[in-house]
């Protein structure tokens, strides 16, 4: 138990520290580490994990981080309190780094804020968060492959079972990018269309 | 004006933030804005400063502008006290779902609630990644950037962790050697 609880706490602190660019790249960060990395959860428990992180109150990052921390310390086990106790230990490791950034970098920090440097740097990170983030839905879509000669793209059928899901999809991305709905809106939607339609 | 806070009442404001703001980051800011600025115990150039702060800085901007304002406030005790407030709702909300959800994620109708959820889950994820590109890639390389970070973590299972490293040490190198280039 205690090596899960090190490796869950170690995995959320790296998250915390190279997370640039918001909870939706935090999403891809914890993505990285607990899906495909460690492969504690499944890539469809994930993205029932995600629709409810962006559902519910509070930063999407921590929503998450605390959810998977619950469903690392159940799913291997532990019972209920074991989750409460795997999901209190990936929030707490997902925040000390701002406060170890805050308190013993910032000064640094400040200096180099100014500089050139800190501007090419953050030109150079939001396209590649971007291609993060993109690759953190495309491979909640697509069973991802690559053989040392061709790219394989399986769909995930757990997630897109037949074209009704890729309308949901088509009108859930064109509500959100055009800001006609907000996030619970368009997935409390979605989930009376599946009540509907399945 | 100058009134004084307490940490009962810095945790109270951090608490209703992540109460009451959904998707977090900029969503919260006005609210954060409102509680504090307006009751006087933070300047609004020292908020601006410190958005400007907490967007560069890693981690998420709500947990980072608790840490960073609640500092400004009430120094260390201030800061461990707004980010808990931040933390704290997220914390019982979502372990409240995770165990109702765990025993109930054989039940029917649930199941064909989250069938039909999922695709709009991904969708979501999605929105962020083009409003990204679209503020982020102006150039060639840029989209270069773009392109491999995402065939690389896609396909070649490549950590985001180590994209972020490299694309830093990278830029930094970069921009260091161009600069002594042109001061010589």
């Amino acid at each position: 138990m205690t090596g899960l609880l090190g490796q869950l706490f170690f995995t959320f602190f790296f998250i915390g520290l190279f997370n640039f660019g918001g909870g939706g790249a935090m999403l891809s960060l914890i993505q990285g580490q607990v899906v495909t990395a460690h492969g504690w959860i499944t890539q469809e428990m994930f993205t029932d994990i995600v629709a409810i992180s962006q559902s519910t109150p509070g930063p999407i990052g921590i929503n998450c981080a605390t959810y998977v921390g619950y469903e690392v310390m159940y799913g291997a086990g532990f019972g209920q309190l074991g989750g409460i106790f795997g999901s209190v230990l990936a929030t707490f490791a997902v925040v000390l780094p701002s406060f170890l950034v805050f308190y013993f970098i910032i000064r640094i920090f400040y200096r180099f804020h100014e500089g050139h440097s800190f501007a090419d740097m953050m030109r150079a990170l939001r396209p590649a968060v971007a291609g993060l983030i993109g690759a953190a839905a495309l491979v909640l879509i697509f069973r991802t492959q690559w053989d040392g000669l061709h790219l394989q793209l399986n769909l995930i059928r757990e997630s897109f079972p037949d074209w009704t899901s890729w309308i949901i999809f088509a009108a859930a991305f064109a509500l959100g990018i055009s800001k006609k709905a907000g996030p619970i809106a368009i997935i409390l939607g979605a989930g009376v269309l599946g009540l509907l339609i399945y | 004006m100058a009134q004084t806070a307490s940490l009962w009442n810095l945790f109270c404001v951090f608490a209703k933030v992540g109460t009451f703001t959904i998707g977090g980051g900029y969503a919260m800011l006005p609210l954060i804005e409102e509680s504090l600025v307006k009751r006087g115990w933070i300047s609004e150039e020292d908020f601006q400063d410190l958005i400007v702060l907490a967007q560069s800085a890693p981690g998420l901007l709500a947990v980072n502008m608790a840490i960073f304002t609640g500092h400004r406030i009430k120094g260390l005790p201030g800061s461990i006290v707004a980010a808990l407030g931040a933390v704290l709702p997220s914390l019982v909300i979502i372990l409240l779902i995770a165990i109702f959800f765990t025993q109930f994620q054989e039940n029917e109708y649930v199941r064909r609630f989250f069938q039909g959820v999922r695709p709009a889950a991904v969708a979501l994820i999605l929105v962020p990644a083009v409003r990204m590109a679209k503020a982020g890639c102006k150039s060639w390389w840029t989209w270069l950037i773009a392109l491999a970070s995402l065939l690389g973590v896609a396909f070649l299972k490549i950590s985001p962790i180590w994209i972020v490293l490299v694309t830093i040490s990278v830029s930094v190198s970069v921009s260091l050697i161009l600069q002594k280039k042109r001061t010589p």
